[in-house]
């Protein structure tokens, strides 16, 4: 069953830009990716769209449809009422190159600022063990897909440009409480680095990362709180400050 | 005139930052060479992040009984002989070490109770041997060695202050040509697809590492990248791609909604009871049952029906026939015009399972079909029908240093490199095959550069390949990149497909003919600024290559093996198996030559039973007993 | 220009594009909280109908000061009387800062009151009005991170008012083995509050989040995956349990003033 579809997309690039309005086919079952394809396909050859598995799988094909965050390829066109115009803009956070396409180079910038894992140097090849119950919860960050929606959608940066150089943002924050609970890393000032590098304090819990991550991590209860809350370990927790544990980062 | 060229300097350049790609520039740098990692995606997107299953490696977690001479064995077996033995021994002495290597990289598989990796069953691996983390085994392969990169480059940062001066990612940026001199590899030409800018990367050693081909064809599971760059950037070169007739076809890929098509649903689906019907409603499976099987699948759907609550006293319901039987029988089905109207089959669980049951058992599928398809599948049928998957078929390389043979400076590694799978490829051996050839790949590089020496790209090479990159924009009124694209698939896909004549292979080289003359004058709309049609039109013109290559190599081989079944010649023949198909490119078409397989040596040829080998070799090759 | 109208973004103009309803949600939380704030502001300044035997209003237990009604000092009146240009001060604002100040760092609410008071940001994907931002890096914000004092605190309160429910068994004359209504309204009262704590992401962490290896400790583990079953609920009991304070306020204030009568099962 084919009908016809209003669409909005935004064309342009980091001179001008704006929406506008076309009209498509669209079929039962298609996603927007679909339809954007279509476009391309048949009346805007030169329609700039990021793609790549088209199964929800590598995080590419991010933007914003009707205002929200989400990934093209897993947003049903049926999720939308048949007379809605959807309407399609890049993603807002990041520097426009063209069209849908925007420079998310800030993520990889930052990924870089995020020290490695270290490896226990007396375990050789085979020789690590690992209780599964103890590698669960950095697992659960690691199926990040790294769409970088909830960079996008973290009003810290979104909001205001200048932070971007002192925030590294929610795909990082479970990046550094995954290596951070990693049972073998050696490494021990993440949690100080988190905070008085990172930005972690920056974040203000709003749970946004969480609403729009397409693989469901939950980025704000399971990685950014206990951050902060490991934070509060070594800087402001009352037990430990009497007891001298505090400025310590405990191993157990 | 090239636009706003830029020159850069490397000992290495990667092509393809897929699983092979980072594993060998990991290799290159760590033996002091500067690298350079190119690829037309993101930094982590690559086609290696869809592999579900796990990693293929005899560490013997599961089963103590497990070995490098079990998993090689497997192998061979799985490739039906055809495999290049040495590619074979590699990699089954080698994965063990590769996935250990992953874990002191920081990669978190499953584990078992005693807090090893834990390894799961897969056809045709005798003991349960795929590495996995859940469902996302290739994403954890790709962000660990993304994250080992990204270590690398902070290290380099400490020692040069500059994290990128020895190993550098450039993202979305396409290649068109491998550049020579003097009859060696000089370096890459390519251009920005942000922006049309054109790149020279010059380089006395190059990984080609760009995964499959899949997107040749019109049911794909494979990404937009699956355009099969590497093995015409290969050709191109001088190389030559073997036994490239081999395609890997999934029986059940989604063919509706086209939202999803050619997306995998698990084989685990007709494990738990789903059914195959046509258009009237037939279970026509029990049509294609092959005599060979005739004794082991049931013959009434009573008994299949009962089969899946007591497997001791009933035999098989012919769904769970092997891969390459099932998509041979969607295909006859949707052929003789009793397929879907999209053209599949149905695939139905709903009615023999309760809602609740197929959520419990099949979690991943039903999200699968839920949320990428709106489709509820404990209440209605999925539409399946076969999708390419995999390309066992590739460059010819040196199994030891996954050189190209007869380009020196040229490796390739992956999907993109032939001879390790044979005909036919293991679920899991692929991964696994990303780490142990990527490796080996690096370290060829690395070997390669430091007994050459750098070897400059003259400025004549340059101004060509410019050329060759403006030239669709040259074309006045030519013909749409997306058209020809199509007209590409649907040939492939009828012609070259999962079933193959000699009268429909000789009409698909003839089509694949014409469609490369015309797209030699395809023309793009619009400007070089992140432009698909211009990119296209670049992919457009490897997919050719690959097409071609594929129908001339299918049209030679006149028995049905692995991934290629020909409907004239249904047998397996002892004779074709002591013969490669070796593809060349003489700049104008596509050349197919037969050549000799390497005999399986002694120590090799003694691990199997000689009963078994019989089955696959010829008398006078028994009698020999292996090689010396 | 800053955020999402910066030089370099795509040029639109909307600070959203979003078509849902994304004002409904802060509006509501504003507008519930900001009535809880209203009701509890005067009722703390009230300093009347907090105690009717046996039964004592959230807001003043323990009630501290001098000024207490009969019955109603269950720990003594450490605060004596205190004036402030000549007015007595109520005794529950002796207290109420622990309450208060547990549920105003709570990871929760911090996120209901940044969002609808403070429009930081308003929705997801919304720009906010505010041209700098800093979070919880300075002061005040930063005793955010004193969350994890109010949850002691707040365990201590807890434990008053499960012993303000179990004297809620005895009947007007003293008497045990007796129930009312208001046994009712504060034993539940007492579960929603203890809901709300346990789910909390401080005490998560603390019973078992902080560990490196959940292997080496396999009792807190346990606790820690009942812990996170319960934290999943956590926005919803800190909602419940706000409406449980104030009905059990409310219904003790009514019962004290004689409005209601409380009325006894046995």
């Amino acid at each position: 069953m084919t009908r016809k579809l209003n669409l909005r997309i935004w064309r342009g690039d980091s001179t001008d830009g704006g929406l506008k309005d076309v009209v498509v086919d669209v079929n039962e079952g298609e996603v927007v990716l679909d339809v954007i394809h279509r476009v391309q396909a048949t009346q805007m050859g030169d329609l700039a769209v990021r793609w790549n598995c088209k199964a929800g799988k590598c995080g590419s094909c991010s933007m914003e449809i009707n205002g929200k965050p989400r990934l093209a390829c897993m947003t049903q066109v049926a999720s939308f009422d048949e007379d809605e115009t959807i309407t399609v803009t890049p993603l807002r956070a990041f520097p426009i190159i063209k069209d849908l396409v925007t420079d998310v180079s800030f993520n990889y910038k930052k990924a870089m600022e995020i020290p490695a894992y270290e490896h226990p140097a007396e375990l050789g090849p085979g020789e690590a063990r690992m209780e599964q119950i103890d590698v669960e919860r950095s697992q659960e960050f690691r199926k990040c897909i790294e769409c970088f929606l909830c960079q996008n959608t973290c009003h810290v940066i979104r909001d205001h440009e200048e932070n971007k150089k002192s925030f590294a943002g929610p795909r990082f924050f479970i990046r550094i409480a995954e290596l951070d609970m990693h049972p073998l890393d050696r490494l021990k000032n993440r949690k100080r680095t988190a905070q008085e590098e990172h930005g972690l304090g920056m974040c203000n819990i709003t749970k946004c990362c969480t609403e729009v991550c397409p693989e469901h991590i939950r980025i704000t209860d399971n990685a950014i709180i206990p951050m902060k809350e490991r934070v509060v370990d070594i800087k402001y927790d009352p037990a430990r400050m009497f007891s001298g544990l505090l400025r310590r980062e405990k191993r157990d | 005139m090239a636009q706003n060229l830029q020159k850069l300097k490397y000992d290495v350049v990667i092509v393809g930052a897929g699983g092979a790609g980072l594993r060998a520039a990991v290799e290159a740098r760590e033996s002091g060479l500067s690298v350079a990692i190119v690829c037309k995606s993101l930094f982590g997107k690559a086609h290696t992040v869809m592999a579900e299953g796990g990693a293929a490696a005899s560490m013997g977690n599961a089963n103590s009984n497990d070995n490098w001479m079990v998993h090689f064995r497997d192998t061979m077996r799985g490739g039906k002989f055809l495999n290049h033995y040495r590619m074979a021994e590699l990699h089954a002495k080698e994965s063990p070490d590769r996935i250990w290597e992953l874990e002191m990289w920081g990669a978190l598989f499953d584990r078992t109770s005693e807090g090893k990796i834990s390894q799961r069953n897969f056809g045709g691996h005798e003991y349960p041997r795929l590495a996995h983390v859940g469902d996302r085994t290739g994403l954890e392969l790709i962000r660990t060695m993304q994250q080992k990169i990204v270590a690398l480059q902070q290290k380099d940062a400490r020692e040069f202050g500059d994290a990128e001066s020895k190993l550098k990612v450039f993202a979305e940026l396409t290649i068109t040509e491998v550049l020579k001199e003097n009859g060696k590899v000089a370096g890459v030409y390519g251009y920005w697809r942000e922006n049309g800018d054109e790149v020279l990367i010059e380089a006395p050693a190059v990984v080609i590492a760009t995964g499959g081909v899949g997107k040749t064809f019109k049911i794909t599971s494979n990404s937009w990248e699956g355009t099969g760059d590497g093995h015409a950037l290969a050709l191109k070169a001088g190389a030559s791609l073997k036994d490239m007739e081999f395609l890997q076809f999934h029986p059940t890929g989604m063919v509706w909604p086209p939202s999803v098509r050619g997306i995998l649903v698990t084989e685990s689906v007709r494990g738990e009871g789903g059914v195959l019907t046509n258009n009237k409603g037939e279970r026509f499976m029990f049509n294609y049952i092959p005599e060979v099987f005739k004794d082991k699948y049931a013959t009434t759907e009573e008994e299949a029906d009962r089969w899946y609550t007591d497997q001791d006293n009933n035999r098989r319901p012919p769904e769970l026939l092997p891969r390459d039987e099932v998509a041979r029988a969607i295909n006859a089905e949707v052929k003789a015009g009793r397929g879907t109207e999209h053209g599949g089959v149905f695939l139905d669980v709903s009615k023999r399972l309760s809602a609740e049951v197929i959520k419990k058992r099949l979690p991943s599928m039903w999200h699968q079909f839920y949320e990428l398809a709106g489709v509820d599948i404990t209440k209605e049928p999925m539409e399946v029908g076969p999708t390419c998957h995999y390309v066992m078929g590739g460059v010819d390389v040196e199994p030891d240093t996954a050189a190209a043979i007869g380009v020196p400076g040229l490796f390739a590694a992956g999907e993109v490199a032939g001879g390790m799978h044979g005909s036919n490829r293991l679920g899991g051996n692929s991964l696994s095959d990303l780490l142990v050839f990527g490796r080996r790949a690096g370290m060829g590089a690395a070997e390669y550069v430091k007994s050459n020496g750098a070897n400059p790209v003259s400025d004549a090479t340059v101004q060509a390949a410019a050329g060759r990159i403006q030239a669709p924009f040259t074309h006045e009124g030519g013909e749409n990149a997306y058209s020809l694209h199509q007209e590409l698939q649907e040939v492939a896909h009828n012609l070259v497909g999962i079933i193959r004549t000699g009268s429909e292979l000789k009409e698909a080289i003839e089509k694949i003919a014409d469609i490369r003359k015309r797209s030699l004058k395809v023309s793009v709309a619009g400007d070089r600024k992140f432009n698909p049609g211009f990119h296209l039109a670049f992919d457009l013109d490897n997919m050719l290559l690959v097409a071609e290559s594929t129908a001339k190599s299918a049209i030679l081989r006149e028995e049905s093996r692995g991934g290629h079944t020909r409907d004239d010649f249904p047998g397996m023949s002892n004779t074709w198996r002591q013969v490669n198909h070796i593809a060349s490119y003489n700049g104008s078409e596509v050349v197919v030559t037969p050549k000799p397989l390497p005999p399986l040596p002694k120590e090799l040829f003694d691990l199997f039973d000689v009963h078994e080998l019989e089955k696959y070799m010829t008398p006078e090759e028994i009698a020999k007993g292996g090689a010396n | 220009m800053s955020g999402v109208f910066s030089p370099t973004r795509a040029k639109i103009s909307e600070r959203t594009l979003r078509t849902d309803k994304w004002w409904l949600e802060p509006l509501i939380t504003f507008a519930v909280l900001i009535s809880f704030i209203i009701y509890a502001t005067w009722r703390a300044f009230e300093n009347a109908h907090y105690f009717v035997e046996p039964l004592i209003s959230p807001f003043y237990s323990p009630c501290l000061g001098e000024v207490c009604v009969d019955g109603s000092t269950m720990l003594g009146t450490p605060f004596g009387t205190i004036t402030v240009l000549g007015m007595i001060v109520s005794p529950a604002l002796f207290i109420l800062i622990f309450p208060l100040g547990f549920r105003m760092t709570c990871y929760y609410y911090r996120k209901a009151y940044y969002r609808s008071f403070w429009l930081s940001p308003p929705a997801c994907a919304v720009a906010e009005p505010h041209e700098k931002y800093t979070g919880e890096t300075r002061a005040p914000l930063i005793m955010q991170n004193a969350h994890r004092w109010f949850f002691y605190a707040g365990l201590v309160f807890n434990v008053l008012l499960t012993i303000d429910a179990v004297i809620a068994f005895k009947d007007h004359h003293g008497e045990w083995g007796h129930m009312s209504v208001g046994t009712l309204v504060l034993t539940l009262n007492a579960t929603l509050l203890w809901l709300y704590s346990l789910s909390c992401h401080t005490c998560r962490h603390t019973i078992g989040g902080r560990l490196k290896h959940f292997s080496k400790h396999p009792v807190r583990y346990k606790l820690w995956t009942k812990i996170s079953v319960l934290n999943h609920y956590h926005q919803q009991f800190a909602w419940v349990s706000l409406a449980g304070v104030w009905f059990a306020d409310f219904y003790v204030r009514q019962v004290a003033s004689g409005a209601w009568t409380n009325f006894y099962f046995f």
